[in-house]
């Protein structure tokens, strides 16, 4: 039996890192929200590694960060180790990775969340959403016959949609980590008329570290420098807690290939399409047969459990031939299992029904974020989560969307690869995918962003003071360092020079210029009384941007390129199938996908460029028209 | 906002009397004054709307290419609405191709099909009722243009571009999956071992960029000019290659008064021979004329053939001149050998002038004449070895696609070599990889990803 239970302006449905950031938001901008999650004690779940951050996802988080969004801090509180990739690889790939403690992880943006204002917090498992005469949103329902009310819809169902679990020939429907599976909301939504694919992915066993000798393994420490993903951070839990690095050896493969026909993916059981870049161990052992070990991290869950995660390898081979191959491996020869690797098949939607907000384009009020979008990571959900919050929200207030440019984030990136490309194996957020990597950098992502945060009104006034603060130094220093001339006579500059083996000056030239040698960073002038004392977030940006100016800038010449397409806007109701000029592929695409911008219809496949020049002389001959009947 | 200018050659293909090469967008006027000189330093850029400016055209070098009338038209009075240059040159495709070229290296880029009425339309310059009209003239050209594109990209270069192509993103998959997973046990490829590879694709980019240059001449003809003083023999010699009598031949110094080109076929080669005036200081108004046009056309020439009378003395004036000639083009022909009386003369001569390719000929016996066909042959069509096959690199699109990647490949280098980090590697790469997907039409992102996981063993 129903009944209706309450009204709210927003519903969020999943509590992991995509709902948790969503409901933050919609809540901040002062939407009523109601936060459904399917176990009080599952929020914010690691599921999988307990680690936040490395390349472009250590990017999202910072860019989360800058808007306003959770994560960034929430981690930077309860992480256990932090370290620093690429550093020699060129700043815009340097990336900040961390150990989190699972469960304080949890336990802090429960706490959060619960703190929040406008938010509200229930345990129930969905099974269908309400639309109403106009097809539009207006609610959900609960397994137990509760109605909610709502305006705005967020599914954030992560990996849940009739999720399927799978450990060798055994199987049965369930979600991540014992967790219920909604097995009827993947049939409300497909009879509301989204379309729904089926992927899978899989996680690790985890290990007792009592029965592990790590004296048989390196010790792979953090940083003891400490950086933290929040702009806002200033001491962080600074722990620095070990993991250990291990290696597969000639047994464990045989020891894998001697079972691999149990493997469901071999025996055919699973048909969801599994990631690339997160081979099970029996696919890697498989497909780079001549490669004599792999590596594996041993990373702890937490500082109050003895779970170890053992990453690299994943796997669906049965229980009994997991403890087997785990117990091949260098002082992991008496190991015992805690819990056992699984795979699990899961469904999700059709990302390219979503526009650029992450609002489905055939139900209106409706939004979905996360895994359930067919991307992986918790980073990548998370950054969904908030752009769809902050849209949802805006929607509501009768606000223009917000929607980033590739140009100008990761996220942008990521939401627009998406929708505008889809996806045929589980997402994962890479630095390649950038193509303005140089200027999408993790140490900007407050200069790119944290205005627009403002804007919106998700940005803190805490947070705007300190991010202006920070700009108008880096300015004022910017100008002093090309307007301040270094004479060749200086003996600061001689010394300097001197100490950093770097040419002497023949003529004057301005402090800026001198940064552009590669040996002579901010630091040396200030050591040499040249500089002035400035918070260290300050200098670093003073480097970058004086160092790789040239490429910088030509990128941003790129980018005007690329921009004066995306300003472009595209109207909803244009008919690309009455536009005879464009080839018939590109009609039939531009009328499915309903591209935002022209910027978006030339990165959909299919469309070429002539497709584009032909779409931009119709614009014209739109707005002309528009303008005659006026 | 700025949009990028765009140059392409607006008269049909094929020897017409004039040929025009139209370049549109803001910065018009800058790009044609780097090809641009006129007879008084005056710059396009310095023109008012609605003039014509008499020049000639120049290459990077200073040479003279050709004769040009540069319509200057600005914005928005003009067929597209920006700003305009149209540079009026002598017909015919060997000029035009050369001219688009230097426009194009100059900062232009190669116009779509349809772009110049597509920018036409877009700021105004044409009706509504044209909108449709447009948009088909898009399209219809867009086909043709990929019909004949396709047509133009031989199996043999598809399969070299596709090959480059795949050593570029073996490079880029190496430094991205560095990047994107570096804390993963994956091979790494060493600066060493990056720079080698990034030489041998440079060198391959640039040995196919030259088949540009014979297939061109394989295409249009080997521009030959036969100079030398007066009366040394170049008209006989000239008659002795045609086997026919062509120009008029007198005792009479200075006969030859004008240009005469004739089409003449050496041996598979199409040669288009240039007799001229020869070359000496005159009071004469109307030879003067003549042994002006000599001059320019021993710059816009692809051979120079330098003609000399073995009977008569070598001046120090002439081995001047001969200095100053471009020397990569030059061959020198000592005539008259059937009047050399004992052979350590001719080895004397070849002393004298042993800084310069020599052949001796005779225009009155025809001695020497397959020598020459011989060393021209050598010349222009062995250099890459690959020469008697269809040339690779076909059109002015081509080649200027080949010739940004090759730029690219190079500031890589620079950049692997100036020890930059990966990251700056990766962006000329990407660039690399981009225009040499021009070529074959192929430019596909997530071929660099596949690539990735293809080549290396990655995840938890």
């Amino acid at each position: 039996m129903s009944y209706h239970a309450g009204t709210y302006d927003c519903i969020v449905v999943g509590a992991g890192h995509a709902g948790c950031e969503a409901a933050l938001a919609a809540a901040r901008l002062g939407a009523r929200t109601l936060l459904f999650t399917l176990n009080m004690e599952n929020i914010a779940l690691m599921p999988c590694n307990p680690s936040i951050g490395g390349p472009a996802k250590g990017h999202l988080v910072r860019e989360i960060d800058a808007l306003g969004g959770e994560m960034g801090r929430n981690i930077d509180e309860t992480y256990i180790q932090l370290r620093m990739l690429n550093t020699g690889k060129g700043p815009a790939v340097h990336a900040l990775r961390a150990q989190a403690d699972k469960y304080r992880y949890q336990n802090r943006m429960t706490r959060i969340l619960q703190d929040q204002e406008n938010l509200a917090l229930k345990q129930a498992l969905i099974e269908r959403i309400i639309l109403d005469e106009q097809g539009e949103i207006a609610g959900v329902e609960t397994e137990n016959g509760a109605l909610y009310n709502c305006r705005a819809l967020i599914l954030c169902t992560g990996t849940y949609l009739k999720g399927r679990i799978i450990i060798g020939d055994v199987h049965y429907p369930g979600g991540p980590n014992g967790q219920r599976a909604p097995l009827h909301l993947s049939v409300s939504l497909q009879e509301a008329g989204i379309q729904l694919g089926r992927f899978k992915t899989g996680t690790p066993a985890r290990v007792d570290g009592r029965t592990i000798d790590f004296s048989q393994m390196s010790e792979q420490p953090g940083d003891t420098d400490r950086k933290y993903f929040s702009f806002l951070t200033e001491t962080g839990s600074d722990l620095n807690i070990p993991c250990y690095l291990a290696y597969t050896n000639l047994e464990t493969h045989q020891s894998i290939r001697d079972n691999i026909h149990f493997s469901p993916l071999y025996s055919g059981k699973i048909e969801g399409t599994g990631p690339r870049y997160c081979p099970s161990i029996e696919d890697k052992v498989m497909r780079f047969a001549d490669k004599e070990r792999h590596q594996l991290f041993l990373e702890p869950e937490g500082l109050d459990t003895y779970e170890i995660y053992v990453q690299g390898m994943s796997s669906s081979l049965p229980e009994e031939v997991q403890l087997q191959f785990l117990r091949t491996i260098k002082g992991m020869e008496k190991v015992e299992v805690m819990r056992t690797g699984y795979a699990i098949e899961y469904d999700y939607v059709v990302p390219t029904q979503l526009t650029l907000s992450l609002e489905s384009k055939e139900i209106r009020g409706l939004f979905c974020a996360g895994q359930l979008n067919g991307t992986s990571g918790y980073e990548e959900a998370a950054a969904q989560g908030l752009m769809a919050g902050i849209n949802a929200a805006l929607k509501l207030q009768g606000r223009e969307p917000f929607v980033l440019k590739r140009s100008e984030a990761y996220i942008g990136v990521l939401i627009d690869d998406l929708v505008t490309k889809g996806t045929n194996e589980p997402y994962r957020m890479m630095t390649s995918r950038a193509e303005y990597r140089l200027l999408l950098r993790q140490d900007n992502a407050d200069l790119r962003l944290t205005e627009k945060g403002y804007q919106i009104g998700l940005v803190t006034a805490e947070r705007y003071a300190a991010f202006s603060r920070k700009k108008e130094l880096l300015s004022d220093e910017l100008l002093r360092l090309q307007n301040t001339s270094a004479s060749p006579a200086d003996s600061r500059v001689l010394a300097m020079l001197e100490e950093r083996n770097s040419s002497p000056l023949r003529q004057s030239q301005s402090l800026a210029d001198l940064l552009r040698r590669a040996e002579i960073n901010y630091a040396d002038l200030v050591r040499a009384g040249l500089g002035r004392e400035l918070p260290e977030a300050v200098c670093e940006q003073i480097d970058i941007q004086l160092k790789y100016a040239g490429y910088i800038e030509k990128q941003l010449a790129q980018v005007e390129r690329f921009e004066r397409m995306e300003n472009k806007p595209l109207p909803q109701e244009i008919d690309y199938a009455g536009i005879n000029g464009l080839s018939s592929e590109a009609r039939q695409k531009l009328n499915k996908l309903r591209p935002a911008s022209v910027g978006q219809a030339s990165r959909i496949s299919g469309v070429s460029p002539a497709d584009i020049s032909v779409l931009l002389v119709y614009l014209e001959q739109r707005r002309r028209q528009g303008a005659g009947h006026e | 906002m700025k949009e990028d200018t765009i140059a392409a050659v607006t008269t049909a293909a094929g020897a017409a009397g004039i040929g025009v090469i139209r370049v549109s967008g803001e910065d018009a006027a800058v790009i044609a004054d780097r090809v641009f000189r006129s007879k008084r330093g005056i710059r396009l850029q310095d023109r008012p709307s609605h003039t014509v400016t008499y020049g000639r055209i120049v290459d990077a070098q200073g040479w003279f290419v050709d004769e040009c009338l540069a319509l200057s038209m600005q914005g928005p009075q003009s067929f597209t609405g920006e700003n305009i240059i149209e540079l009026q040159c002598h017909g015919g495709t060997v000029v035009l191709t050369k001219v688009l070229e230097l426009v194009l290296s100059a900062g232009a880029r190669l116009a779509e099909p349809g772009e110049f009425s597509k920018r036409a339309f877009l700021h105004g310059r044409m009706d509504l009722s044209q909108a449709e009209a447009v948009m088909d003239l898009i399209s219809a050209k867009t086909e043709k243009a990929a019909a004949a594109a396709s047509g133009q990209l031989s199996g043999a270069l598809r399969e070299e571009v596709s090959d480059l192509r795949a050593k570029i993103l073996e490079i880029i998959a190496y430094l991205e999956a560095e990047i994107d997973f570096p804390e993963e046990d994956i091979e790494k490829m060493s600066r060493a071992e990056l720079q080698k590879k990034l030489t041998s694709v440079a060198a391959d980019m640039e040995r196919l960029l030259e088949t540009f240059q014979s297939g061109k001449i394989l295409r249009e003809g080997l521009k030959t000019v036969l100079a030398g003083r007066p009366n040394v023999g170049k008209s006989s010699l000239l008659n002795a290659l045609l086997q026919e009598k062509r120009a008029i031949v007198t005792d009479v110094p200075g006969t030859t008064r004008d240009v005469i080109e004739e089409y003449y076929n050496l041996g598979g080669i199409p040669v288009i021979l240039t007799d001229t005036a020869g070359i000496r200081e005159t009071g004469d108004l109307v030879e003067r004329l003549g042994v002006e046009k000599t001059r320019e056309a021993l710059i816009a020439a692809d051979l120079i053939l330098y003609v000399l009378d073995l009977t008569e003395e070598i001046t120090p004036e002439e081995l001047q001149l001969l200095r100053e000639m471009p020397q990569d083009k030059l061959l020198i022909l000592v005539n008259k050998h059937d009047l050399l009386q004992e052979a350590a003369e001719e080895a004397e001569i070849r002393e004298r002038l042993r800084e310069y390719p020599l052949v001796f000929v005779s225009a009155r016996d025809g001695s020497g004449l397959d020598l020459l066909k011989q060393s021209i042959r050598e010349r222009y069509l062995l250099p890459s070895g690959r020469m008697s096959e269809q040339p690779l690199i076909s059109n002015v699109r081509q080649k200027d696609a080949l010739t940004k990647a090759l730029q690219a490949v190079r500031a890589a280098f620079a950049s692997a070599a100036g020890d930059m980090p990966a990251d700056f590697i990766s962006i000329d790469l990407r660039q690399v990889w981009l225009s040499l997907g021009e070529i074959t039409g192929e430019t596909v992102e997530e071929n660099i990803i596949d690539e990735i996981f293809s080549k290396f063993c990655l995840g938890k």
